[in-house]
């Protein structure tokens, strides 16, 4: 069981209730304590979840000749989904951000700053993690608006390039799936970092210098103690930050509105674009359960590392 | 030689770390800087001439400061909803033997899993065919709805470590249940009661998908979509003002995070309940 009595990542209790409690019409009393929740629940999470899985088979659109009668059209959305170059363009983009932003970037930065900062001493640390955490405490918009102008060809970045005298250029123009993947990292970083701090304080002292009687090398140590120890926390962090990258819309549409072109349009850009531009909301709710099934995947492995005792 | 070893070690992690924390910082000054300059540029200037204007400008604007009373009231509104709703839900599941106990959690944990983004469509949907489009409160509704997941979780592991025998002597002395949960269990909760409040305040006023997608008068809109629409609008002339807006958006997000940090700070342990 965890030391940590206040969790952010939801953690299962170790008490438990106690049998009999109060007996008699606990049952309803129960029912009447969580009746606003679950009609909270059921109509704005459940339904639209539900909805989902319909409308994705209907041709519903808010303009044109559909728009009067809605009407069931099996797969054809989807049929002109994986027909759609700009489809595959899209999926693409969503694994490459992925890989790049979340996999590589926010973890093994993350990991990296927690393990150079384990042994540090205090007032450092907080420094250098007041830092870090000012990227996730920005809200997302504000992040666009500041790497919109970190990036801008008059901008720090290459002003800071010029001390090198490498030219100018517009990187969100340029390379614009390089300035949403360091955009994001810069914002997302810190969770893992904090995930990780935590996750270090349970690696035994014993075990590690022991390994370093032993002979043990410092890469030694990390790659054949410290590794396999939070490995755990690992796998949970890397579905966490899957699940919040695969869904991010605000930073991605305001830094670059997926473009220039579609170089930067990851699915819930393309998802958007289709509903909300183009009115075709059929063909956008079949995008979204796309979405939604990748995340009910994800959240089932999720369900499956954190091992509930409830 | 060993000694040797040890201080190269630490003086290369000190400069690795001294570097990543300027690559950090670096990208913030624009916004710091610009926010004081009344002609800034997208340029990174530190000029001698700092004024207040541009805050002055953004904030003597009657439609900032609607957009700021709105983000206030959405944020506001769903922390106190999700807070007594969640504190609700969670008292039974801490405390009675239920059936549905089991299943119910499960659910709780996969929902607060799933992103928001991919049921955004299908919620527009709704909202339009139950004409709750361009709505303050069904947006506020529909949040509390989205944060409620985790708020149960948390809320539940809180009310788990209050004494069941303080809620017991209250009954003695014949406080119904809910009278015991008010007046016993929520003073004892007030750090889970300002971790879930905090969390989706914070979550709230940073939001700007859903009022982007379910409101449409400029009147209604939160300061999230406004500052987004001041961008399309002024940003490519205005950089001070945008500057300045960003830091006013920002602050209350940077005083609830130190408010909360002791909170949240015992927080981020996967512990005991990962076992890879």
């Amino acid at each position: 069981m965890s030391n940590a009595s206040v969790d952010v990542v939801p953690q299962p209790s170790k008490l438990k209730s106690k049998r009999g409690f109060r007996a008699g019409h606990t049952g309803w009393r129960a029912a009447l304590f969580m009746l606003p929740s679950w009609v909270l629940l059921l109509v704005f999470f459940f339904v639209p979840i539900l909805l989902t899985f319909y409308f994705a088979f209907t041709n519903l659109s808010l303009t044109g000749a559909s728009s009067a009668a809605t009407q069931f059209v099996g797969f054809r959305n989807f049929a002109s989904m994986f027909a759609d170059p700009t489809f595959r363009i899209s999926v693409f983009k969503t694994i490459i951000f992925l890989i790049f932003s979340a996999v590589i970037g926010q973890q093994i930065l993350g990991l990296l700053l927690a393990i150079l900062m384990n042994e540090r001493n205090r007032a450092f640390r907080s420094v250098i993690g007041v830092l870090v955490l000012a990227g996730w405490v920005t809200p997302e918009i504000v992040v666009a608006f500041i790497f919109f102008a970190f990036f801008s060809n008059t901008g720090t970045f290459d002003m800071i390039l010029g001390w090198f005298h490498i030219k100018a250029i517009a990187w969100l123009y340029t390379f614009p799936m390089v300035s949403v993947v360091v955009a994001n990292i810069w914002h997302g970083t810190a969770f893992s970092m904090l995930v990780y701090q935590a996750a270090l304080g349970d690696v035994p002292k014993e075990i590690l210098e022991s390994a370093e009687i032993d002979g043990a090398g410092r890469f030694q140590r990390l790659f054949r103690v410290t590794l396999p120890v939070i490995k755990g926390s690992i796998a949970t962090n890397m579905v966490l930050i899957t699940l919040q990258t695969l869904g991010l819309f605000t930073l991605i549409y305001s830094l670059t509105g997926g473009g220039p072109g579609n170089k930067t349009e990851t699915l819930p850009i393309y998802m958007y674009q289709q509903a909300f531009s183009d009115y075709q909301l059929g063909y956008g709710t079949a995008i979204s359960l796309i979405l939604l099934i990748i995340g009910i995947i994800a959240s089932f492995v999720y369900m499956r590392m954190l091992k509930i005792e409830m | 030689m060993r000694i040797n070893r040890l201080t190269t070690d630490k003086v290369l992690a000190h400069v690795i770390l001294v570097l990543i924390g300027i690559a950090f910082v670096v990208p913030l000054l624009w916004m710091i800087f610009a926010s004081f300059q009344p002609n800034a540029t997208l340029s990174l200037e530190i000029s001698k001439h700092w004024s207040l204007s541009n805050f002055g400008s953004i904030l003597a604007d009657p439609a900032n400061q609607r957009a700021f009373l709105n983000g206030i009231l959405l944020s506001i509104g769903q922390s106190i909803i999700v807070v007594v709703v969640a504190g609700l839900a969670a008292y039974p599941l801490s405390r009675y033997q239920l059936k549905y106990k089991r299943p119910f959690m499960y659910v709780i944990l996969f929902s607060t899993s799933l992103p928001i983004t991919a049921v955004m469509v299908p919620v527009y949907e709704l909202f339009v065919f139950m004409h709750m489009t361009d709505s303050l409160f069904w947006t506020m509704m529909f949040l509390s709805a989205s944060g409620l997941p985790y708020a149960i979780w948390i809320m539940k592991n809180f009310m788990d470590s209050v004494p069941v025998e303080l809620e017991e002597a209250a009954w003695t002395d014949g406080a119904s249940t809910l009278t015991s949960l008010r007046s016993v269990v929520a003073p004892l909760m007030i750090p889970g009661i300002f971790t879930v409040g905090i969390f989706t305040f914070a979550g709230s006023w940073g939001n700007f998908f859903v009022p982007f997608i379910l409101i449409q008068t400029p009147a209604k809109l939160p300061a999230s979509v406004t500052i987004f629409q001041f961008f399309g609008q002024y940003g490519s002339v205005e950089y001070g003002q945008l500057a300045a807006f960003s830091m006013l958006y920002t602050i209350p997000a940077v005083l609830l995070y130190i408010f909360g940090q002791r909170y949240m700070s015992r927080g981020f342990s996967f512990g005991g309940a990962t076992k890879g």
